[in-house]
């Protein structure tokens, strides 16, 4: 590793003085060069500042636990060559710097806004945008969205098909756009708890302890670990809520009525025993800042455990019923197949990625809090179409029961939370949390007062819907559903 | 052709009791997967609260697609006026009449994909082009399974081939009856957009075949669509029961029966489609080509079979 980058663990931050600041030749030949030794791109943002404009780049090295910060001065003229032509996995977040940052990317092969509402460079979509068109005889365009027929969130989805195949997919978001970033930089303490809550409604538990332990990283706040413990619960019980309600919505797509009730129902006990945990079925008001705000008391844990034993039993009945069925299978192998290469190239993330043979998981790669004592081994397969990432799920989910059946019994006793404290001036703090649809990670940067200067969410999202894009090529235009459903993608953080 | 009136009756069982078809299905459906599930009358419900309710025409359609719905019933009720009901003969019959009921059922296929293609949506478009190619593969299919029927009643008009006084009787030809009322069933599914062809419960519009080429139909003419797919699965469902059922017997006593086997169809197409996944839409033409090469075996094992 060069000089150029300051090497950091998952949830600490660092003087910001100490990053070496490169001229923005070097910081793209630096960022570039470790991207080549493997690392992923985990979030880059720009910091305005009283001495100009910085961009960090933060460069996951999964092989040694650490995250790789770059700092690049970004002249007055606001543009540098971009990342995404040699480097696939910039792609969004060199559009979302165009975007929002009023940077400008040259040379990036396809810069188009990533959320159109709030566009700063002038330009609508759909008025004078021209959507990606094949053409040729009996090539015809099927659009879709944003308004769905069923009850999910908005996207525009534009198919290029030729008969009942789909040539290429181009997916335009942004109509959830709210400005969280914005918000978690400059609202009021009790207003950005809420918004990190609100910024994918069913990874709460996932985005609110990002955003928990950059605060605490920032302020150097000596989380207790029972909190820790609490949050990691927390967590694995979203996974199998979410992963449960996934098979059955899988199931639901092809018409495989049985699987589909019974994990729907299912997926409401998990997000029951988080309710009895902290009141709220999706885990709002749990993690804050220092700790969490509610215990687990010897009650909820009996009866969490006792409830575990016959949700494990009816979990296996049905994934049995789901992966036993000859129609179903037929259904999910081969379809949607998103290979290696494409999702290395694009830095998938979270079942999707393991589902390809992509061996990242944040709780494995680099822990943080209560995944230092416990350890969760990635569950991967190599075929990368809907059987795998349904079969991932399948796994994950009988690991986390494993993971709650082994740490109920044992949590670490002590305080739930501490005073977060006031954030120390000219800090830069980086968390990853492996929630149930991936990495989240949460990045901010304090200036010389100790207010936060720049805020970046990075939902799994951002980085997998265009391998959901590259996965329909070649697919049939019917089969999309399901290929959509596999990956379950939030429209919500993509577009925060 | 010298009916007597009266037999305009043996029509009255499809009109009343098709949409019950569906509510059966949806509760049989709902009874495995663990739920109460909609009232058995609600297809009624749904058929008479639709005829209460206006209609929308989007600017980009024209006469096509208003009378699409109407044209569609029309056929479907003059295929039904063709069909024996257990033991009453059919209001309409001459030799060759199953050859018009075929037709009658593709013309009110053709009213709707024409309805569909009418609106200029893609989806419907693509709909309409899925009817179209998988009604190609099921037809020859069905030709075949009448084929069979007209072959072992020694009749070419629907009402002695099915119902009145004579009746199928299985007399030693039970293979080649087993493998029509096969071939019938799996063409029943496919034609009446259920499991594993179609999915009628879904919502995803891009994986749809019939319903999304109703999409835009509203109120009475989205009713005129629902009845008469209820006919329509009538129409299949009282071929296959009286292939299957025996005949004889007082006329009370064999409309008790052929009414009950259309309620075992609807519950049979309902277990169906609680245990079994869609296909994928590539793999649908293969099904269908099983339906016909079940009919074909079964008109060679009857020909082979030297009945006199």
């Amino acid at each position: 590793m060069s000089g150029s980058c300051k090497a950091m663990a998952n949830g600490t931050a660092v003087v910001v003085g100490d990053v070496s600041v490169q001229p923005m030749p070097a910081f793209r030949s630096s960022v570039l060069e470790e991207g080549a030794r493997g690392g992923r791109l985990v979030s880059l943002f720009p910091m305005e500042g009283p001495d100009g404009t910085l961009l960090f780049a933060f460069v996951a090295q999964d092989a040694m636990g650490t995250v790789a910060l770059f700092a690049g001065a970004l002249g007055s003229e606001r543009t540098y060559p971009a990342l995404t032509a040699q480097w696939p996995q910039a792609q969004a977040f060199e559009r979302d710097l165009w975007e929002n940052g009023g940077i400008t990317p040259e040379g990036h092969p396809w810069l188009k806004p990533l959320c159109f509402p709030s566009l700063r460079s002038g330009q609508t979509i759909p008025a004078d945008y021209r959507y990606f068109a094949a053409e040729g005889e009996e090539v015809h365009e099927v659009a879709v969205g944003p308004v769905h027929a069923g009850i999910i969130e908005p996207g525009h989805f534009r198919f290029q098909c030729h008969g009942e195949e789909v040539l290429h997919l181009e997916i335009q978001l942004g109509f959830q756009h709210r400005g969280a970033e914005g918000l978690l930089r400059n609202a009021p303490a009790p207003r950005r708890l809420t918004t990190a809550e609100s910024i994918a409604g069913d990874s709460v538990v996932a985005h609110t302890t990002a955003f928990a332990l950059v605060e605490e990283a920032l302020a150097g706040a000596p989380v207790p670990a029972r909190a820790h413990a609490l949050r990691a619960v927390a967590l694995e019980l979203e996974r199998l809520a979410n992963h449960a309600g996934d098979l059955g919505a899988l199931a639901g797509d092809v018409g495989y009525l049985p699987a589909a009730s019974f994990f729907g129902r299912l997926r409401g006990d998990f997000l029951n025993l988080t309710q009895g945990l902290c009141g709220n079925r999706f885990g709002r008001g749990l993690v804050i800042p220092g700790g969490v705000r509610f215990d687990a008391d010897p009650g909820w844990i009996d009866g969490t455990l006792k409830a575990l034993t016959v949700l494990r039993r009816d979990m296996e009945d049905t994934a049995g019923l789901l992966f036993g069925s000859a129609s179903v299978q037929n259904r999910f192998e081969g379809t949607g197949i998103l290979y290696k290469d494409t999702a290395e190239l694009l830095g998938v993330v979270g079942p999707a990625a393991r589902a390809s043979g992509c061996g990242r998981d944040v709780r494995q790669d680099h822990p943080a809090g209560y995944y230092r004592f416990a350890q969760v081994p990635p569950q991967m397969l190599a075929s990368g179409d809907v059987y795998a990432r349904a079969m991932v799920r399948w796994l994950e989910i009988q690991q986390s029961l494993r993971f709650l059946e082994d740490n109920l019994p044992s949590l670490p006793s002590g305080f739930l939370r501490v005073e977060a404290g006031t954030r120390q001036p000219g800090r830069i703090a980086v968390a990853l949390v492996e929630g149930w649809r991936g990495e989240t990670v949460h990045a901010a940067a304090t200036d010389a007062s100790g207010d936060l200067a720049a805020y970046k969410v990075t939902d799994p999202s951002i980085h997998n819907w265009m391998g959901l894009a590259m996965a329909m090529r070649g697919g049939a235009i019917s089969d999309f559903p399901l290929c959509n459903k596999s990956f379950n993608l939030s429209y919500a953080g993509h577009d925060r | 052709m010298t009916l007597p009136w009266w037999n305009v009756g043996a029509v009255l069982p499809a009109l009343l009791l098709s949409p019950l078809l569906l509510g059966l299905m949806g509760k049989t459906k709902a009874l495995v997967a663990g739920r109460k599930g909609a009232p058995l009358l609600q297809p009624y419900r749904d058929i008479i609260r639709l005829m209460g309710k206006g209609a929308v025409y989007s600017r980009t359609t024209t006469w096509v697609f208003r009378a699409a719905p109407a044209v569609s019933l029309a056929s479907i009720l003059v295929a039904c006026m063709m069909l024996p009901a257990g033991p009453l003969d059919a209001p309409f019959a001459f030799a060759g009449d199953l050859v018009l009921f075929a037709y009658f059922l593709a013309l009110a296929r053709f009213a709707v994909i024409a309805g569909a293609l009418d609106t200029g949506s893609s989806f419907e478009g693509m709909g309409a082009s899925r009817e179209a190619a998988f009604s190609a593969f099921a037809e020859p299919g069905f030709f075949l399974v009448l084929g069979v029927l007209a072959l072992k009643q020694k009749a070419l008009s629907l009402g002695p081939i099915l119902g009145g006084a004579d009746v199928i009787t299985w007399d030693g030809q039970t293979p080649p009856l087993v493998l029509a009322a096969v071939a019938l069933f799996l063409i029943l599914l496919a034609e009446n957009s259920r499991i594993p062809v179609d999915d009628p419960t879904t919502h995803l519009e891009l994986t749809m075949i019939h319903e999304v080429m109703v999409l835009d139909h509203s109120g009475p003419d989205f009713a005129f669509i629902l009845y008469g797919s209820a006919l329509k699965l009538w129409l299949f469902g009282a071929v296959l029961v009286s292939i299957l059922l025996p005949g004889g017997g007082p006329a009370w006593a064999s409309m008790a029966l052929f009414l009950a086997g259309m309620a075992v169809v609807a519950v049979l197409v309902g277990l169906v489609e609680s245990i079994m996944a869609r296909l994928r839409m590539a793999r649908v033409p293969q099904y269908l080509s099983l339906a016909g090469v079940l009919a074909a075996l079964a008109a060679l094992l009857l020909m082979a079979g030297g009945q006199p």
